[in-house]
């Protein structure tokens, strides 16, 4: 993963716009959700991890992906581990068979234990790696541009509630920090530091440090003007955060609606142009209350049209499959060698393209070692 | 430029009000030091320049508080960003992004500042407080100066008129402190900007002030004047000024430099009285011999997750000696301290406390070979009243009930058994973890930052306990960048770099050379080997620290 591979000439080394890298992880995401094709499922995650060991940066949080991919693990047993357990019965090949337990007659639909077959596990781990590999886009776009670099190019009428996000998406990690420091000064005091009485007993002084700490974040980012009013109309700004929200809420949903094919058709396309349009006339509005400026907004150019293109093909390529019929879901009763339908692997292999196309991040943490956290207790 | 007009501010249930009349006017330009003991008013007083305090603390504040003209009654604080700049505390606290440069920009983004000359500016900034080679670094990877520099640049980049700082150099060991110091007087001296700064290391930054308000004692009125005279009887004074006292020096030396040129005349009368080095001074007689040895450390690694914070270190800890472990901001102190406790297991080598690893023990068997006051004494605390923690101090470590408030009271006699932990002074807070610590008799006692926060007179307190402990046969080891309490307190100092050990050796031997670790008055009277204003007045027959508070 630590492969690092030099460009060709001397490209500068610049940090690529992340709302590309989110446009790409969501491509091969979309890819993923389409099919249970354990082959084509690997080939994602294969491009995944080669682009994101291309080019990650070497700051904090690129070892995301690597996160992900333990959850992704955790996913695909648990999701394995369920049918075995509270499996529906269905026939195949029985591997092995656990003793079962007879429900009263209220469960009747439930049963635990019983004959495991092949087909069930199969099934289920094509279903929990299809979950697995979802998680991993998500890892690979955090590992591949920080989140609250995402945020900051959220349109302007939306910068406090980005900011907002940033500081909750800092909170779980303190909270952890809190608590192990917590644990730590209960071993000082020579008190157990596990059981239900030590995390009773945890819980305030860990809440009270983070309460503590938030407090303070909000006196900072008051004091540097934060929730300033501009000069714009108080109409005027809540027309522009009203078109956002319900732009973003109307893609949303027309973005699920494309993914599912179960939904009406009048909340697939039409639900997705109607938010765009949205979006674009509360990015206008927005533009009107000049009241709040960026600084060094991303630059959107032709590496960042490449990105956005490969992901684009590698969601083409998969459509097209469905078209032709090829094998996007394999056939578990019975069981079938899954075949790798063509026109989504050549997609898939197309998305590749970013480990050379993208422009290599520059050096974050170029320094030294980061110093040692000041804890001890 | 700031002007409080009879400020009285109570915080919510308190009895007495916290600022009482306060009238006060920094003129622009000024480098203004507010000073006082814990728990006079001093972040209060602070906080109000830009009404952080009350909207965001609460309570009733009368009277009016004006910033370039404005009043804090009329608009919040977010309104007054372009004028007043607030450090708090805890820089890494107020971080909101996560890139050096982006949090620069924060303030100017808020205030709709023009792109180019935002640009501009932030390039300014990164040059002015020398921070260009940090511009793309994440602000978790930086040390404690370059996020206390990072905080400041990122009030500065909205081109205040006023900059507030609350402690901006106490967290800091004292190489990184003069960094951010520097960085300070270049704003004074080349920009004009204001700056009103709250401070318990004065002899860190009394020689950079114009002015000094001392808030005194409750009830009486504010003084506002020159260092010199301002310092002459305030109840807290950094070391120089205290050897000017004692050697009646007028003016009164506020620096080093000062100090080294009216000493000439004392320098010679000491000569020949000179402690011989290492040997201890009449005021801190040596243990006769080291005891037996309490605790080994050998070719120990460790550290936190990733980063290495030991690389090999061997250490033994004898009975009766009090040992100043010292070095830069992330040395790996803090790491040796957590292992000395077992609070980590070794990566390789070993720790030997008495007779076992402590990371081995349970934490019952832990806390009766060695105690730790982190630092954050506080975390030790979980209870509404002391007497409940000193309570559960005894249970925890099944002791004859009292025996914890008994160490208290010896510690800092006379705390309210009623008091909510949270209320006491930094001291007394400081005492009772230490005496939740102490309770369970352990002969190893270990402290990490104990005098962040404290003022002088409760320093002094510290230092006398500390060296009782040492008198007992115990070893204390204390983690710290407080040269002058290692000068007051050590035998022994120890100092750690990139998680080696550099200097191990007698305290007077490894600081009176060093420029970094040497205390004031060690520069003041080098090259003799003096450490301390009581060694000096002892030679000299004199009572120590007149007019001050001990």
């Amino acid at each position: 993963m630590s492969r690092r591979r030099s460009s060709p000439g001397s490209r500068p080394r610049r940090l690529l716009h992340p709302g590309a890298w989110w446009a790409w992880a969501v491509g091969l995401a979309v890819v993923a959700l389409r099919t249970t094709n354990p082959l084509l499922l690997g080939l994602v995650l294969a491009v995944l991890a080669y682009v994101v060991a291309a080019r990650r940066s070497d700051a904090p949080w690129a070892g995301s992906f690597a996160v992900a991919l333990k959850l992704g693990v955790v996913v695909i047993v648990v999701r394995m581990l369920f049918p075995v357990l509270f499996g529906n019965r269905v026939p195949g090949t029985t591997l092995f068979t656990l003793p079962s337990v007879t429900l009263p007659d209220w469960a009747a639909g439930v049963s635990i234990g019983g004959p495991v077959t092949a087909e069930l596990l199969v099934g289920a781990f094509y279903q929990g790696l299809r979950l697995a590999v979802v998680i991993a886009c998500v890892g690979a776009a955090n590992s591949l541009c920080s989140p609250s670099r995402m945020l900051r190019s959220l349109p302007n009428a939306l910068y406090e509630a980005g900011v907002a996000i940033t500081v909750a998406l800092t909170f779980a990690p303190q909270l952890a920090v809190m608590s192990s420091r917590v644990r730590e000064a209960r071993r000082l005091r020579g008190r157990a530091t596990s059981g239900p009485g030590a995390f009773a007993s945890s819980l305030v002084p860990v809440f009270e440090g983070a309460l503590e700490r938030a407090v303070l974040l909000a006196a900072s980012m008051d004091s540097r003007g934060y929730g300033r009013h501009g000069r714009a109309p108080v109409r005027v700004r809540r027309a522009a955060a009203a078109l956002t929200l319900g732009g973003l809420v109307l893609c949303g949903i027309g973005a699920y609606g494309v993914l599912d094919a179960s939904v009406p058709l009048v909340l697939r396309a039409p639900a997705l142009v109607a938010g765009g349009l949205a979006l674009a006339g509360s990015l206008v509005l927005g533009g009107r209350r000049s009241d709040r400026t960026r600084y060094r907004p991303d630059p959107w150019a032709g590496e960042e049209w490449a990105v956005l293109g490969s992901a684009a093909a590698a969601v083409v390529g998969v459509i097209a499959s469905g078209w032709a019929g090829s094998a996007l879901d394999p056939s578990v009763y019975p069981l079938e060698v899954p075949q790798l339908p063509v026109a989504a692997a050549v997609g898939v292999l197309v998305a590749a393209l970013p480990a050379w196309v993208a422009p290599e991040p520059p050096s974050l943490a170029s320094v030294a070692a980061p110093p040692a956290l000041e804890v001890a207790a | 430029m700031i002007r409080f007009d009879h400020v009285t501010f109570t915080y919510p249930g308190a009895e007495r009000p916290t600022l009482a009349d306060v009238d006060l006017v920094v003129p622009e330009g000024e480098l203004c030091l507010v000073v006082g003991t814990t728990g006079s008013g001093k972040s209060t007083l602070l906080r109000a320049v830009n009404g952080l305090v009350p909207r965001f603390s609460g309570g009733t504040l009368l009277g009016r508080v004006e910033v370039d003209g404005r009043s804090t009654e009329a608009v919040p604080p977010r309104e007054l960003a372009d004028v007043v700049g607030f450090v708090g505390q805890d820089p890494a606290a107020g971080f909101v992004t996560d890139i050096v440069e982006d949090e620069l920009a924060h303030v100017m983004e808020n205030l709709g500042v023009a792109p180019d000359a935002m640009r501009r500016r932030v390039e300014d900034v990164l040059d002015l407080l020398g921070l260009h080679e940090l511009r793309h670094r994440p602000l978790a990877t930086l040390s404690g100066g370059q996020q206390q520099r990072v905080a400041i640049g990122s009030v500065l980049t909205a081109g205040p008129r006023v900059l507030v700082l609350d402690e901006p150099t106490s967290a800091l060991d004292p190489g990184a402190a003069e960094e951010v110091l520097a960085a300070l007087t270049r704003l004074v001296h080349d920009l004009g900007i204001t700056v009103l700064l709250a401070e318990h290391r004065l002899e860190r930054v009394v020689q950079y002030a114009d002015r000094v308000v001392v808030l005194p004692a409750p009830g009486r009125p504010v003084v506002v004047g020159e260092p010199g005279v301002a310092l002459a009887d305030a109840p807290v004074a950094p070391p120089v000024v205290e050897l000017g006292r004692l050697a009646g020096w007028s003016p009164l030396p506020l620096s080093v430099r000062d100090a080294r040129r009216a000493a000439a005349d004392l320098r010679a009368r000491l000569a020949p009285l000179a402690p011989d080095a290492p040997v201890a001074s009449p005021a801190r007689p040596r243990p006769a011999g080291r005891g037996p040895a309490l605790a080994r450390v050998e070719g120990l690694h460790g550290g936190y997750g990733a980063v290495r914070a030991l690389r090999g270190v061997d250490l033994e800890l004898h009975a009766g000696e009090v040992v100043a472990l010292m070095g830069r901001n992330g040395a790996g102190k803090s790491t040796l301290l957590a292992h000395l406790v077992g609070l980590r297991p070794p990566e390789r080598g070993s720790v030997q406390v008495g007779e076992a690893e402590p990371h081995r023990l349970a934490a019952r068997e832990v806390v009766r070979s060695a105690g730790l006051v982190p630092q954050e004494a506080g975390l030790l605390l979980y209870h509404d009243t002391v007497a409940a923690e000193c309570t559960a101090g005894d249970r925890d470590a099944d002791l004859a009930p009292g025996a914890t408030r008994a160490v208290l009271d010896r510690l800092v006699p006379g705390v309210d058994p009623r008091a909510h932990p949270r209320d006491l002074s930094e001291g007394q807070r400081l005492a009772l973890a230490l005496a939740v610590v102490l309770a369970a008799e352990p002969p190893l006692v270990l402290l990490d930052e104990p005098t962040r926060g404290l003022d002088y007179p409760a320093k002094r307190r510290l230092v006398t306990v500390l060296r009782e402990l040492g008198a007992e046969g115990r070893a204390v080891v204390l983690a710290t960048h407080d040269v002058e309490v290692v000068a007051e307190v050590a035998d022994r100092a120890v100092v750690l770099a990139e998680g080696e050990v550099v200097a191990d050796g007698p305290a007077r031997e490894v600081v009176v050379h060093s420029p970094v670790f040497a205390p004031q008055v060690a520069k003041v009277m080098a090259p003799e080997p003096w450490l301390t204003v009581g060694e000096i007045a002892a030679a000299l027959e004199l009572p120590a620290g007149t007019g001050s508070a001990s």
